[in-house]
């Protein structure tokens, strides 16, 4: 063992000294926003990653059928002896359901997340910003118009719904912008609205002219969103454009942070904001559209999810965006599980159980930021 | 290394000539103030230089490059500043706002090494903001947003410094720190300063800026008269040498010169 060295002995009191200056100074640091380390993180995708085992291992347990977990598992593992009934109902019915319930969330929570810095305002979200509206609104029209008829729908559905979405987000995004580049929430959430709306009665409109019952379900089931149709065969498309997406916004996690000083703060660090924006709203609309494709317009997680990511690990990207992605997960396995269950048999659309659970956080959301805009003010 | 405005304007798109062919020159090591009044151009001509503006008229050329054909990150690396629009609705720490200054000798999807976290906590120490590390800035006094931001533009390692009022906001003793600390960075530092005791005392030199014109330049003790206070700002003042310091100080004499400007 070798001598401490004079200079190694003052270490540890420097130390002492600045973190008893920093109680001194906020005993009670705000938020919770004491210096993170990186075991803490580790912790909270550990956990994540047991919750979203134990909520998919629930969701294939419960439904209409109740199968015990335990044999859950043993089919999972492929040490279920003969074959059973309960396979089927797992390994062919409920979990591509819940795989899709997975991926969607966690689509939706990442793309949330991302507009959220894209605008500056913590109140985006694919569904509040019309593009969730605008992908189903292409998707619709392509089932009920029979545009693109001889391709498979596997390819023109989310293909159309990219589309809608990417031209809802710009119209959106030209309507809110103002003058000097800033957005206010009045106006994003405004312009949101109103895209929806007219993108709604678009859907509507050309239901009511192509009068067909076998199309009423359809787009019912588009506009309320819901995990249904998931089947093995429909998986790879939505689950390869979320990876991708999704590795690619962690990795662009600087300038997504950098977004957040502002324009000018973005730029003088050396980000050309307007050429990394349109990069990213294509990248969104992709994962939105595709995401929206299979599953409908499924609101408010986008929203819900990134804000309580951010409870827990900060605003820096590179940490949140993980995490984000399995709350997003967790959370809309859940809440389809609920959706299936709760008025079992009846299969209520997930996207009725979260909206009814997002428009009060939303009302809360925007309640607290103006408590907040008058304090500052 | 050496800075140089040639000729620079620039003209809102409703054709308000806001800066009108200013030139100057800052030199490594050299600490060049810019004074003048309220609407005098200062800001327009800084935003001009660390690219948050496009001149419509003239160049900004480090050591002969002209940065407009520099992209936004090659400029990022030679050039910081403190921009005005700090707010962020997002909690981001300190620490992570100061270690954004790196952003520009990154690619992108780098993340920062141990030798990047040394150079936060320094810049975050010499502007005695250590113990902010870990608050989350949206919650910060603007004395503590502007220092900071400062240690954000200290750990960019510039070339040029580029600060508008960078001790706005800031208590006396911070004013000096922030002010003795630019000074001895060895940078070329352009600054717009409201106080112009202090100009005086920590530039090199000062311009002198009047609707958008520099109409007086040089050392302090050489621009700073009465005179020309009464004829920019419309003020009636008396400048001595202070014995102290060897700088020239300004006493504000009550009552105002002249028309009021407009």
């Amino acid at each position: 063992m070798t001598q401490t060295r004079p200079g190694g002995r003052f270490q540890p009191v420097r130390r002492l000294r600045t973190s008893a200056k920093r109680d001194r100074r906020c005993p009670r640091p705000p938020g919770g926003k004491a210096p993170r380390t990186p075991l803490a993180y580790g912790t909270v995708l550990a956990v994540l990653i047991v919750a979203l085992a134990a909520a998919g291992t629930a969701a294939l347990a419960w439904g209409s059928v109740n199968i015990p977990p335990t044999d859950v598992v043993d089919i999972l593992t492929g040490q279920a002896h003969g074959p059973s009934p309960y396979r089927t109902i797992v390994l062919d019915v409920r979990l591509p359901r819940v795989i899709l319930g997975a991926a969607v969330g966690a689509g939706l929570a990442v793309v949330g997340t991302t507009l959220q810095a894209l605008v500056r305002n913590p109140l985006a979200d694919p569904f509040l910003l019309g593009v969730s509206s605008g992908a189903s609104a292409a998707a619709v029209s392509v089932i009920v118009l029979g545009l693109g008829a001889g391709m498979a729908t596997t390819v023109t559905i989310p293909t159309a719904s990219f589309a809608g979405a990417f031209l809802a987000l710009l119209v959106v995004y030209a309507l809110a912008r103002e003058p000097g580049g800033g957005f206010t929430t009045t106006r994003l959430i405004l312009a949101g609205v109103a895209v929806s709306y007219v993108l709604a009665a678009l859907t509507s409109l050309i239901l009511v002219v192509s009068a067909r019952a076998d199309h009423l379900k359809e787009v019912l089931y588009w506009t309320l969103g819901g995990l249904g149709s998931a089947r093995w065969d429909m998986l790879a498309l939505p689950l390869t454009v979320l990876a991708v997406g999704t590795a690619l916004l962690i990795a662009l996690a600087r300038p997504l942070d950098l977004l957040l000083v502002g324009e000018e703060g973005a730029t003088v660090l050396g980000l050309d904001t307007a050429r990394f924006r349109a990069g990213v709203f294509v990248l969104t609309s992709l994962v939105t559209g595709v995401l929206v494709a299979h599953s409908g317009a499924i609101g408010f997680v986008g929203l819900m999810v990134p804000h309580a990511a951010r409870m827990v690990v900060g605003a820096a990207h590179r940490v949140l965006l993980p995490v984000a992605a399995l709350m997003g997960a967790v959370f809309l396995v859940v809440a389809d599980l609920a959706a299936r269950t709760v008025a079992a048999p009846q299969d209520i659309p997930v996207g009725v159980l979260t909206a009814l659970t997002g428009g009060p956080f939303f009302l809360w959301l925007l309640r607290r930021g103006r408590a907040r805009e008058g304090a500052q003010a | 290394m050496r800075l140089h405005v040639e000729d620079l304007s620039y003209e809102t798109p409703s054709g308000r000539r806001l800066v009108d062919a200013v030139s100057l020159a800052v030199s490594a090591g050299e600490t060049v103030g810019l004074v003048g009044p309220n609407g005098s151009g200062k800001t327009t001509l800084l935003r001009c230089v660390y690219g948050a503006l496009r001149p419509t008229g003239g160049r900004v050329l480090l050591d002969g490059d002209d940065l407009a054909d520099a992209g936004v990150k090659a400029r990022a690396r030679r050039i910081a500043t403190v921009p005005q629009d700090g707010q962020t609705g997002f909690e981001l720490t300190v620490r992570q706002i100061v270690a954004m200054g790196r952003s520009p000798h990154k690619r992108f999807w780098e993340g920062d090494t141990a030798a990047d976290e040394d150079l936060v906590q320094g810049a975050l120490e010499r502007v005695g903001a250590a113990a902010l590390a870990g608050r989350a800035f949206a919650r910060l006094s603007g004395g503590e947003r502007q220092r900071v931001l400062t240690a954000r533009a200290l750990v960019q390692e510039p070339a040029v410094l580029v600060l508008d009022e960078p001790t706005n906001h800031l208590d006396i003793r911070y004013q000096l720190e922030i002010l003795g600390l630019v000074r001895g960075l060895g940078t070329a530092n352009l600054l717009a300063l409201h106080d112009l005791t202090l100009a005086a005392y920590y530039c090199d030199r000062l311009y002198v800026l009047d609707a958008g014109r520099v109409v007086a330049s040089g050392p302090p003790g050489d621009v700073l008269t009465g005179e020309l206070l009464a004829k920019v700002y419309g003020v009636a003042a008396e400048v001595v040498v202070h014995p102290a310091t060897g700088a020239p100080t300004v006493t504000y004499l009550p009552g105002t010169v002249g028309e009021p400007r407009a």
